[in-house]
């Protein structure tokens, strides 16, 4: 083997521990994120309003120091640095926020890749229906060293909704068409909700059955055939907060030229107002109260403990 | 009456025919069976009576809207192409639907705040936006109406409308962004027949100017210069021929959505069959576009029934295909 070989080896063998070398650098992280678990962590960033709810609500607040731009929700959440939401989350932002957890969805795949390169811990969950959501509370307490405030919260979750459950079981189901939204002024573009979902499970609670069941999709486009031919006794409108009487009387009034629908002649259109509607949060137990009174009316003062 | 007219006659008899059997036969399929002896039974007061409803509110008003909708793009387009003088051209070339889809985009985005504005007018307005911005563009570099400075105004137009939707769908949440793409699809789902009427005087209007265009158009396709000497005042015929089919265009669209290929793969197959004098392809197109877009709405209501595939899916994936072949035949 002449000396000219000899160099090539030497340049070959150390090109291969150059490529090594990151790996070895990450094991060495993942120990160290491991450890930093265990500890309770000091500052964290989540960017859904679910979430955000969550933490609040298992007293983890103080220790949030970056929200979702779509986070209104507690007021002191809204006062955090905006940090971008599911979609497009400020990764600059983020990291300037020298976070020691950072909650994703399971959908976040870039953004979640991205968070591993920097090492930062990360959190990550996923919702299909009701169940996830106390689920998630409880894991999220383990995560941030609250396991017992997030126990008492998803029990007591649990507990409200079995007790709306218990009061409107006796009542016969009314079916139910759950509008989600459709075109201002009109009855185009219906977006209601189908069979899964926690807007669904929700519904079902309230002593409701959906009108779209067999559609096991969370939200669908439904045509004015379907309206009619569904015939629902009863259909629930989620509007934004922020709607007014006015908006609410006009939408109202736009049903009517559907009159062969049981719940347009009997007049059993409930819209509901409020942003925490369609936040799969902790405050799911008003939205089910609220479905609860608009289907079961005389069992309406029942539900709200004294 | 001269020969090669009267030969054509029989097929645009046969696409008037096909129109209507459509806009008969639609009312009768949909996602659920209803029983047509009590559509037509007094014995239930109307508005109890389910069967009728969904026959006469969502299923009838549908058929008309699609053949509105379908005729009024179809004959557009061959406007369009006379016009520009190009096979290529649609309705949707020279930035009306673009301009449309930006009323849509910001009804949607922003309307919530604004009580009263409907996707529908905010649409058309967007359009008429569209057509004005264009005819000024290319009235600017020429006494006339220069076809091809038309032709680049209308498609830079679409190129900044387009740019304007992205950035206004950046600012909408996603259940907005969602109706948004929704109703880039086109939905016929009408309820109720005052979106019909309010785009109908559009229409009318549209296809009264059309019946005078046809023939001036047929000595337009000789070249401008020929059609002048010929008697053809060039530049008023530009003009009309512009701001009718645009205005139809954007009717059409406010009813149904930017449903796409209607308006170029109908006046093909048209002139296929009858040649190409406008007074034969104008009805013609119209008639089978009609038919066309009231078969393609029922196709839609059903495939997924209970669920409805958007139509502009539908028109996409019978268009595609067809505008490629149509590239690539010989000539």
């Amino acid at each position: 083997m002449d000396a000219h070989q000899k160099t090539l080896r030497a340049l070959i063998v150390g090109a291969a521990c150059l490529c090594l070398l990151p790996y070895v650098g990450r094991a060495g992280l993942e120990a160290r994120r491991n450890e930093a678990r265990r500890f309770e962590p000091k500052r964290i960033v989540s960017v859904v309003p679910a979430v955000t709810e969550m933490l609040f609500a298992i007293g983890a607040g103080p220790n949030v120091v970056g929200v979702g731009s779509y986070d209104h929700f507690p007021p002191a959440a809204d006062k955090l640095p905006k940090v971008g939401a599911l979609l497009d989350p400020d990764f600059e932002k983020i990291l300037s926020l020298r976070p020691d957890l950072v909650v994703v969805y399971d959908s976040q795949a870039d953004f979640i890749a991205r968070l591993q390169r920097a090492s930062i811990p990360i959190f990550h969950y996923q919702h299909a229906g009701l169940a996830d959501i106390t689920q998630t509370i409880r894991r999220l307490g383990e995560a941030v060293g609250r396991t017992k405030d997030a126990e008492a919260v998803a029990a007591g979750i649990e507990r409200d909704l079995d007790a709306i459950r218990a009061r409107v079981a006796s009542l016969p189901k009314t079916r139910t068409l759950l509008v989600f939204g459709r075109e201002p002024g009109s009855l185009r573009g219906i977006y209601a909700s189908g069979g899964v979902g926690f807007l669904h499970d929700l519904l079902v609670i309230a002593g409701g059955t959906d009108a779209f069941d067999d559609v096991k999709k969370q939200s669908v486009v439904i045509s004015s055939e379907q309206v009619l031919a569904r015939a629902p006794e009863a259909i629930i409108e989620l509007y934004d907060q922020d709607t007014t009487d006015a908006k609410l009387a006009a939408e109202r009034a736009v049903w009517k030229q559907l009159p062969a629908v049981p719940a347009v002649r009997n007049n059993r259109i409930y819209q509901l107002r409020g942003d925490f509607l369609t936040v799969p949060g902790p405050r799911i137990v008003q939205a089910a109260r609220l479905m609860a009174d608009a289907l079961h009316p005389s069992k309406k003062n029942a539900l709200h403990p004294q | 009456m001269t020969l090669p007219l009267r030969r054509g006659l029989p097929a645009v008899a046969m696409c008037f025919l096909a129109m209507i059997a459509a806009i008969l036969a639609a009312p009768f399929i949909g996602s659920t069976t209803i029983h047509f002896g009590r559509v037509f039974s007094t014995a239930v007061p109307f508005a109890d009576n389910i069967d009728a409803q969904i026959f006469f509110i969502a299923r009838l008003p549908r058929a008309l809207a699609a053949a509105l909708v379908g005729g009024t793009l179809a004959a557009a387009g061959v406007i369009f192409q006379g016009l520009l003088r190009n096979p290529l051209a649609t309705p949707y070339t020279l930035g009306v639907s673009t301009g449309s889809a930006l009323g849509a985009m910001l009804a949607i985005t922003f309307g919530a705040s604004l009580p009263f504005v409907g996707i529908t007018s905010a649409s058309l307005a967007g359009s008429l936006l569209a057509v004005l911005i264009v005819y000024f563009l290319a009235r600017a570099r020429h006494a006339g109406l220069s076809t091809t400075v038309l032709l680049l105004a209308g498609v830079t137009l679409n190129a900044f409308f387009s740019a304007l939707i992205l950035f206004v769908e950046y600012l909408s949440d996603f259940a907005q962004t969602f109706r948004a793409i929704r109703w880039l699809m086109g939905n016929l789902d009408v309820v109720g027949y005052s979106s019909i009427l309010g785009a109908l005087p559009f229409v009318v209007f549209a296809f009264a100017v059309f019946a005078w265009l046809a023939r001036p158009l047929n000595l337009l396709s000789l070249g401008a210069d020929a059609a002048g000497t010929r008697g053809v005042n060039v530049r008023s015929v530009h003009r009309w021929a512009f701001f009718s089919a645009s205005i139809a265009t954007g009717a059409a669209v406010a009813v149904g959505g930017p449903i796409g290929f209607v308006g170029i793969i109908v006046p093909h197959l048209v002139r296929l069959v009858v040649g190409s004098d406008h007074r034969l392809v104008l009805p013609g197109s119209a008639f089978l576009g009609a038919g066309f877009l009231v078969a393609c709405d029922a196709l839609a209501r059903i495939v997924l029934a209970p669920l409805e595939l958007p139509v502009g899916v539908i028109t996409a994936i019978i268009g595609g295909p067809f505008f490629l072949w149509m590239l690539i035949r010989k000539r």
